[in-house]
């Protein structure tokens, strides 16, 4: 039993691997892996190679697909609809992105400590997150009405001149379309932040405490560096979810009024499902591939990082 | 001093709390109006009516009793393929050196973390050459298929933490690596199961993208797109919609009323560490 055991402990996490090794692997764990991977291979990464392959042509998806190189690319440059639908996307990442990340942390220190009450604060931010897009898009929606709950109250206010069909118009829908994102991925953020919180030895505090720091040097100091792996996740997760936003844009506005609620996945949706032409959408799916693709790295390299310690 | 501070957190995040449900509860409010009532008095008004109808056309006219089948139709069958072929590849994974390991991982992974556009055409031009487009089972592949890189990846993870002695007394009793799965690692792995499962639950069933890709007709949607539906049928009926939107959150509210903890524990999964 001894002597059986100390290969185990020798070889610290997939230990019994080694006793097995020399005698080969049973067929059934190669199918363990073979399995999964083939589905994914075939429906995820085989897909994405010919994403990349169809964005050099161009395609109505009955005929053949036709190669015209970077053509789709170069036509981006004079196509309107793009830079408005690329610019918001950047505005999509500063302002969801940002607000949430600066909002979910500003909520996770402020509920941080155990207190009567605490849950059920934390639980009412919380809530949305178990909501569709879809559906927390028509409760937005119906807010936003004209006779909506918003303009009764800035009716209320006396800020009648502020009432307006936020939807409607284009230089409000954007922003109008951003608010329940925010409103849904405010507590999703604050949950991971409060995991990270919780996280942090509290005798830092206390050595801190003991120094006579102020409380902007004891988060200075203490709290901002210890959430740097909390960070560098969230800053993923935004990124992946500003770029991957489709669900409430699609709802409220559908891009519009005249696009000036497009984001670049929308465009792409419509592009290639409405307007057919799947070789111009593939181009606008490899953009987003691009925008994301150094997330993706770093994101790699982070669990490729973990899974060698 | 302190009483003041704790009667300023409260008030703060009391305030904050309201800010944040008013939606839901204006919503379950507009929900069992009537639509003379929301007519005359505007949508953001208080209820003068009550009545339950609203739950009723939108179930019934409305198609979604039809489209929650569908939802669940999809829906279960994904997390049980998902979380399943997911536990196998990371039993394999974390507890035997299999070849090249770790670049499988994360291939998985990556291909979890790849936008989506980028596989909505070929993706649907591949279930149209398989004769499964505008099918559920199409949508379940699909689903499946897109999710097992990040379940993979968290699972191997919780397995690889399972101490090798447990394994090694299963291995010493004769068991092969079938059994060692099913009836010493699997169980032991039920937290992080929980965990994923009900964010798979929740994942699949608010699902539009996917759903509107491979799926056309409107007697196969589920309950997500067919919203969008419904809100295109009932322009204005917002106690309808309301109504609508109220009933495609119930299932999802469920799950995470039973795996409260497990659900947040899983959302936060890899914020720590």
């Amino acid at each position: 039993m001894t002597a059986l055991a100390t290969p185990v402990r020798a070889g610290t996490n997939a230990a019994p691997a080694r006793a097995k090794k020399r005698k080969g692997l049973p067929p059934v764990l190669l199918a363990f892996v073979l399995v999964p991977l083939l589905v994914e291979g075939f429906w995820v990464l085989w897909p994405a190679l010919q994403g990349f392959y169809l964005s050099l042509t161009s395609w109505d998806g009955v005929s053949a697909p036709e190669w015209t190189g970077f053509g789709n690319y170069a036509e981006m440059f004079g196509d309107p609809t793009f830079r408005t639908a690329a610019l918001n996307t950047l505005i999509w990442l500063v302002l969801f992105g940002g607000l949430s990340a600066v909002g979910g942390l500003g909520l996770a220190m402020f509920l941080q400590r155990e207190r009567r009450g605490v849950g059920f604060y934390r639980a009412a931010l919380f809530t949305p997150v178990v909501f569709s897009l879809v559906a927390t898009s028509l409760i937005w929606q119906g807010l936003y009405q004209p006779d909506g709950l918003i303009n009764k109250l800035l009716g209320a206010l006396g800020l009648e001149s502020w009432q307006h069909a936020w939807l409607a118009d284009s230089n409000t829908a954007l922003y109008a379309v951003l608010v329940p994102a925010l409103w849904r991925q405010l507590g999703y953020v604050m949950v991971l932040y409060l995991a990270g919180l919780k996280g942090i030895d509290p005798a830092l505090y206390e050595a801190a405490k003991l120094d006579g720091v102020t409380r902007w040097q004891q988060f200075r100091y203490v709290t901002w560096p210890q959430l740097r792996g909390v960070n560098s996740v969230i800053l993923s997760v935004i990124v992946i979810d500003s770029l991957r936003s489709f669900d409430v844009v699609w709802a409220m506005t559908k891009g519009g009024p005249y696009h000036s609620s497009e984001l670049l996945s929308t465009y792409m949706y419509a592009t290639a499902f409405q307007s057919l032409r799947l070789g111009y959408a593939s181009a606008l799916a490899v953009v987003i591939f691009v925008l994301a693709f150094g997330v993706i790295v770093t994101y790699l390299v982070r669990a490729f990082k973990e899974d060698t310690v | 001093m302190s009483k003041r501070r704790t009667f300023l957190f409260h008030a703060g995040a009391g305030t904050l709390s309201v800010l944040w449900l008013l939606p839901i509860a204006l919503v379950l409010l507009t929900s069992i109006r009537s639509f003379e009532d929301v007519a005359a008095n505007g949508l953001g008004s208080f209820p003068q009516s009550f009545t339950l109808a609203p739950f009723g056309e939108a179930w019934n006219a409305g198609g979604e009793s039809r489209a929650m089948l569908n939802s669940l139709i999809v829906t279960l069958p994904t997390v049980f393929f998902a979380l399943g072929l997911s536990a196998a590849a990371a039993f394999a994974l974390s507890r035997y050196e299999i070849p090249f390991r770790r670049t499988i991982l994360l291939v998985m992974l990556g291909g979890n973390l790849l936008p989506p556009q980028i596989l909505l055409v070929p993706v649907s031009k591949l279930a149209e050459l398989l004769g499964i487009y505008d099918t559920l089972t199409a949508l379940v592949i699909v689903q499946v298929g897109f999710g097992l890189g990040f379940y993979t990846f968290v699972l191997q993870g919780f397995m690889r933490t399972i101490p090798g002695e447990i394994q090694q007394a299963a291995v010493i009793d004769g068991a092969g690596p079938v059994r060692i799965f099913l009836s010493v690692i699997l169980p032991l792995t039920r937290p992080a199961l929980a965990a994923l499962g009900a964010l798979a639950f929740t994942w699949t069933f608010n699902d539009l993208l996917w759903a509107i890709t491979v799926l056309r007709t409107e007697t196969v949607m589920p309950v997500t797109p067919a919203l969008l539906g419904l809100q295109g049928q009932y322009v204005s009926t917002w106690n309808v919609i309301a109504a609508g939107s109220v009933i495609a959150a119930i299932p999802t509210v469920a799950v995470f009323l039973r795996f409260q903890k497990h659900f947040i524990s899983g959302l936060a999964i890899g914020a720590v560490k």
